[in-house]
Parts: C-alpha cells; sequence; structure tokens
C-alpha cells in the first residue's frame, strides 16, 4: 500500500485553558483564548508521519475545516511533518454550527478527490467529545472503520488495528482503504522542532469552500442552551469508620 | 509558533529538571541533548550544515522563552548561538566551517574564551600567550569565568601572538577539547546560574595549528567586539525571559492568597508595585527587541545594544527582589522557583560586559552624536 493519506485536524481551545460560558449561555468564550490542536488530532498527524518514515505511505494531507486561524493548525501539521494541507473556509455562523455529520461529509468528499487510500483522525475532540466524525466519514465512503486505534499495522492491502474498548483490547483485521480513529496510546506526537518550522514555512496549503466539494453544511441541529456544571460542594470530613457507616446510611446509601 | 513550539519543548522537558541542577550546580544530559534534538543549538546555521536556517531575531525569541523556565538553560543556548556559530559562520574558512558548524548544531557546544584571572572589562590586557613556531603556535596561559566548559567540545581561545603590538596581537584560536595541554579546571561554586558550568582553563604548551586560527592574525580583538555586541542583545533577552518568568509565577500566588478578607492582589499599595514592574519589563522586551531588530536590519546597533542589556539586568534584578516580598514567606524558601530566579539575576549585571562598562559605551554614543 502506498499512496495519500488523509488527515484531519481541529483547532480548539486549549486543554489547559480555564473554560467560560458566555453570560447569555449560548456557548462558551473564545475570543482572545488560547487554541490549538485537538490532542487527538496531534495522535493522528504522528502516527501518518510514521507511516511515511517507515515508507508505508508516500504523502500525508493534513485538513482542517474553519475561519483562517485553521491554517495555524495546518502549519502546526505540517511542522510535525506533513507535506500539505488543505484548509476548507467555513466562518461565522457557519462555522458555530458546524459538527461532526458535516465534517464528515467534507472529509468523505476530500477523501474521494484526493485518492486517499487512509484517512486518519482524532477519536474525539475535546470541545465536544462527539466521537462520530470518523465513524460518520467510514459510513459516507461505506469504507472499513479502526476507531479507538492504540495500534496500527499494515499488512499488505489490509490493516491490522488494535482497539481499546470497555473490556480491554481488541484486534480486527480490515481492507483498506479504511477510516481509523487514534486513540491515547497510539502513540507520542513529536515536538515540531526548529528547522521543521522553518521548513513548513514553504509547504503549500490549498483553499476551498465545502460548496466547492458538492457538500451542504446546513446543520442539522441547534444548540438551545450551554451551562456550566454544577458548583462541586464542600465534603465532609469524618474521624472513624463507624462515622462513614452512620452517614451513609443516614443517606439511604446502604 | 517557533515561540509556542519552544515554550512548550522547555515547560515539558527543561522545567521538571531545573531544581535539580541548581541543587547540583549540573546541566542534565537529557537537557542538552534535546536542546540539539530541537535545533536550538544552530539556529541561525544554515541547513547546509544542519542547521536551523532562522534569523537573529528568532535566536532572541528562543532565548527568551528558555529563560523564563531556566536562565541557566537559556544562557547555554545564547553563547552557542550569538558567539562561537557567529564566530565560525562570518569567519571560518571553508574548511573549518566544514569541519566544526554541523557538530555545532547537532552535538558539539562551543565554549568563548577571553577573560582571564587579571583582565575581566580591561579585556584586551590578556596575558595568555601565542608563540608561532613554523606552521603552528604554542599557546600558554590560563582562562577564567568560562562558560560551558564543562562540556565544551571545542574553545574558541583570545590569546596574544606579539604582545609588543599591544592588543593588535590578539588572535583568536580554534582548540579542540582533547588537544594536549589543555586543562579544564574545576567549575565555580556559584550563587547563581548553578547548571552552566562556569571554569578556569589552563593552558599548557598547547600545540595549534596555523590552521586553527580563526580569522586573521592580530584581528582578534575587533571579533571579540564585534561579537560581543551582538551577544549582549542575547544576554537582554535572557535577564527579559528571567524576569517574566519569574513574574509569571508571582501573580497568579498573589491571586490566590487571601489576607483581611482579600486577593493580596486587590491591595492598592500591591497593585501599584506589580503594575510598576510589568511597565519596567515591557519596556526592558522593548529595548531588547529594537536593538535586535537594528541589527537585523544592518542598521548601527551598538548603543541600544548597550540600553538593552544595562536596563533589562536592572529591570531582572528589581521584578525578582519584588516578587520575593510578594511571595512573603514562601518566596524566602527553596520549596517556591522564586529564590532561585533572584540568585540567577545578578550576574546580569556582571558578566558579558558590566553595567558601569554598559554606561560608559552609552555615554561615548552620545558624546559622538553630538559631534555635529
Amino acid at each position: 500500500m502506498s499512496g495519500r493519506v488523509l488527515v484531519g485536524v481541529k483547532r480548539v481551545i486549549d486543554y489547559a485553558v480555564k473554560i467560560r460560558v458566555k453570560p447569555d449561555n449560548s456557548s462558551v468564550v473564545t475570543d482572545g483564548v488560547k487554541h490549538s490542536m485537538n490532542p487527538f488530532c496531534e495522535i493522528a498527524v504522528e502516527e501518518a508521519v510514521k507511516m511515511k518514515e517507515k515508507k508505508f505511505i508516500k504523502e500525508v494531507v493534513v485538513v482542517s475545516c474553519g475561519p483562517q486561524q485553521a491554517q495555524e493548525t495546518i502549519r502546526t501539521a505540517l511542522a510535525m511533518g506533513a507535506d500539505r494541507g488543505i484548509h476548507v473556509d467555513v466562518t461565522g455562523k457557519d462555522y458555530d454550527n458546524l459538527g461532526p455529520l458535516q465534517v464528515s461529509k467534507i472529509m468523505a468528499a476530500l477523501a474521494k478527490k484526493e485518492e486517499a487510500q487512509l484517512v486518519i483522525l482524532g477519536k474525539q475532540a475535546i470541545d465536544d467529545d462527539c466521537n462520530q466524525t470518523g465513524q460518520m466519514t467510514a459510513a459516507l465512503l461505506d469504507w472499513p472503520q479502526g476507531t479507538f486505534a492504540s495500534e496500527v499495522t499494515l499488512e499488505g492491502d489490509k490493516m491490522k488495528v488494535v482497539r481499546e474498548i470497555d473490556g480491554g483490547l481488541e484486534t480486527i483485521k480490515i481492507n483498506t482503504p479504511a477510516v481509523i480513529t487514534a486513540d491515547l496510546r497510539l502513540n507520542t506526537p513529536r515536538y515540531a522542532t526548529l528547522p521543521n518550522i522553518m521548513k513548513a514555512k514553504k509547504k503549500k496549503i490549498d483553499k476551498v469552500k465545502p460548496a466547492d466539494l458538492g457538500v451542504d453544511i446546513t446543520s442539522r441541529l441547534e444548540v438551545l442552551r450551554v451551562d456550566e456544571p454544577p458548583h462541586r460542594e464542600a465534603g465532609v470530613k469524618l474521624e472513624t469508620v463507624a462515622d462513614l457507616v452512620d452517614k451513609l446510611k443516614e443517606a439511604g446509601t446502604i | 509558533m517557533m515561540r509556542e513550539a519552544v515554550k512548550k519543548y522547555a515547560h515539558e522537558r527543561i522545567a521538571p529538571f531545573v531544581s535539580k541542577m541548581d541543587e547540583h550546580s549540573a546541566m542534565e544530559e537529557e537537557v542538552l541533548k534535546s536542546l540539539f534534538e530541537q535545533g536550538l543549538m544552530g539556529i541561525e546555521i544554515d541547513p547546509e550544515y544542519n542547521g536551523t536556517g532562522s534569523s537573529f531575531f528568532s535566536s532572541i525569541l528562543v532565548i527568551e522563552e528558555l529563560a523564563k523556565v531556566d536562565p541557566s538553560v537559556a544562557v547555554l543556548c545564547d553563547i552557542q548561538n550569538t558567539l562561537i556559530n557567529t564566530l565560525f559562520a562570518k569567519l571560518g574558512t571553508a574548511a573549518q566551517k566544514e569541519q566544526y558548524l554541523s557538530r555545532l548544531s547537532t552535538d558539539m557546544i562551543g565554549s568563548f574564551c577571553l577573560s582571564e584571572a587579571e583582565s575581566g572589562s580591561d579585556a584586551f590586557s590578556l596575558k595568555t600567550r601565542a608563540e608561532k613556531h613554523k606552521d603552528y603556535y604554542v599557546i600558554n596561559g590560563s582562562k577564567m569565568w568560562i562558560s560551558n566548559a564543562e562540556h565544551a567540545g571545542v574553545f574558541l581561545v583570545m590569546a596574544n601572538v606579539d604582545p609588543s603590538a599591544g592588543y593588535r596581537g590578539i588572535t583568536c584560536f580554534i582548540v579542540d577539547r582533547d588537544t594536549e595541554g589543555l586543562e579544564i579546571c574545576k567549575k565555580e561554586n556559584k550563587l547563581g546560574l548553578r547548571a552552566s558550568s562556569t571554569c578556569p582553563l589552563n593552558l599548557d604548551n598547547v600545540k595549534v595549528p596555523e590552521k586553527n586560527i580563526l580569522g586573521e592574525i592580530g584581528q582578534g580583538y575587533k571579533y571579540a567586539i564585534g561579537m560581543l555586541n551582538e551577544g549582549r542583545i542575547g544576554i537582554a533577552a535572557q535577564m527579559l525571559g528571567l524576569a517574566q518568568g519569574c513574574f509569571d509565577h508571582t501573580i497568579p500566588y498573589t491571586r490566590q492568597r487571601m489576607q483581611f478578607g482579600k486577593r493580596i492582589f486587590d491591595f492598592q499599595g500591591m497593585q501599584h508595585q506589580i503594575a510598576h514592574v510589568a511597565t519596567q519589563i515591557e519596556a526592558g522586551r522593548l529595548l531588547t527587541y529594537n536593538a535586535a531588530r537594528l541589527k537585523e536590519a544592518g542598521r548601527p546597533f551598538i548603543k541600544e545594544a548597550c540600553m538593552a542589556k544595562y536596563f533589562t539586568a536592572e529591570v531582572a534584578s528589581l521584578t525578582t527582589s519584588k516578587c520575593i516580598e510578594w511571595m512573603g514567606g514562601v518566596g524566602f524558601t527553596k520549596d517556591y522557583p522564586i529564590e532561585k530566579y533572584y540568585r540567577d539575576c545578578k550576574i546580569g549585571t556582571i558578566y558579558e560586559g558590566t553595567t558601569n562598562i554598559q554606561l560608559s559605551t552609552i555615554a561615548k554614543f552620545i558624546d559622538q552624536e553630538y559631534d555635529h
């Protein structure tokens, strides 16, 4: 198997930032807040670059959907070793309403257009935690999927995927082309070294619109309200196990 | 993006070792290795020699970010990039560049040897002597306060080939670490910047071939001044990062610590002090970046570089001193990183040109400016 891998990367609020809900409860505050590449997307990029280094594939193409700032995320992937980028331009209200269904339609269209042999995505984004885009993309393409991958091996024109599931680990063999979604233990993403950042400046990023790909990005969902989780109440410190048993009995839990 | 990458790297790969390196007065091998891996030791070196191929300004940003986490690591990176690499890149013959630049960007550290026990600010009165014999020189003397010496693979030694010519005899020699007669003595036990090795050097009949002269004979004094003018901006970046790093550790504490029913940050006395320090840091930043830009644009920059180094060293002193006060008792303990910044900053007013030297140089330029 040699050819092109498509990797989707999402620009999300940085994991270390303290999230605040807007006063009108419509969404979270994003203005002036630090953003970075979704950690699972970093793992996806790393896996693709490793495959290229092992000469299993020829080209890593990185895709991100969003406003102009999405290009920063693409550049980071280029600095990690991706070859070129595609920025799907989605702005304003369209961007606010962009969800897994629309993104997977875009990914499917690009996978066909770029004749990709493999699509690698992060298992989920840390902002909406949807965990749907990979699965939907595979369904739209009618391709096999290896989700929650903690190990991926190419065996001829098939792929062996070790998946992290509730009961432990499941190993499956799937045909290619396929969609893989990266889980935490798949790899440890490399740092973008300064020489690679310099090289990334010269790599190409193409800009397209969803309409150019024949994709309708109207949302079928409407977010009604966003609230903060309830504040955690203070706990009670107890002296002895007997006290604990009493308290639990009081609360009716035993 | 470069700044972000270095910030992330420094936070994840250097921060965990800072305390240990300070206590043991030793640079961690892992840190040295990763600095090279990240391309931080050859920032301006051409990719032809495995360098990063970036600009002087990038070096300044890198040094600033590293200094926020550990000024000792920053100075290692600063000396390599602004002094050693630049000297080789500007003055090296094709053969010298071939031999050294690739190593300097991938795994070899360099040391710059000018100061001696009897000559610091009065650098050109150095006594290390290089005697010519046919096609080689024999160097005798000793150097002091040599940074990076513990790990350096190559030493740029300033020695005088003709004391009767005064400073016009000073010549720059490339001396490899394993050269017979070169002794790297025990490192100093310092107040601050402890992870950065600072050693005396003894040169006892060190034989150096003629081809190891960097640049031209008798021009060493010029090279030294030239490089130190640039290195000055690097040190300014280090002091700037130091001040900012210390400040960044302190403010969260002032926002959490409650006394008399409110955050200590909310007391007007505190707010005024904090705002004053923040403004000083910002001013130092602008002086540093401006000096860097002037240098990159090929414009005169020496006065501005002196101002940047002098000012940021003072700001670092002020900031670290205030930060300890704002942290109260905990600022005084080694459990918190603040006291280390306080100890580290003092050298800023001393090395690579003392504050008094900087001020005299600035005055000299002002005098010239009003000549017509």
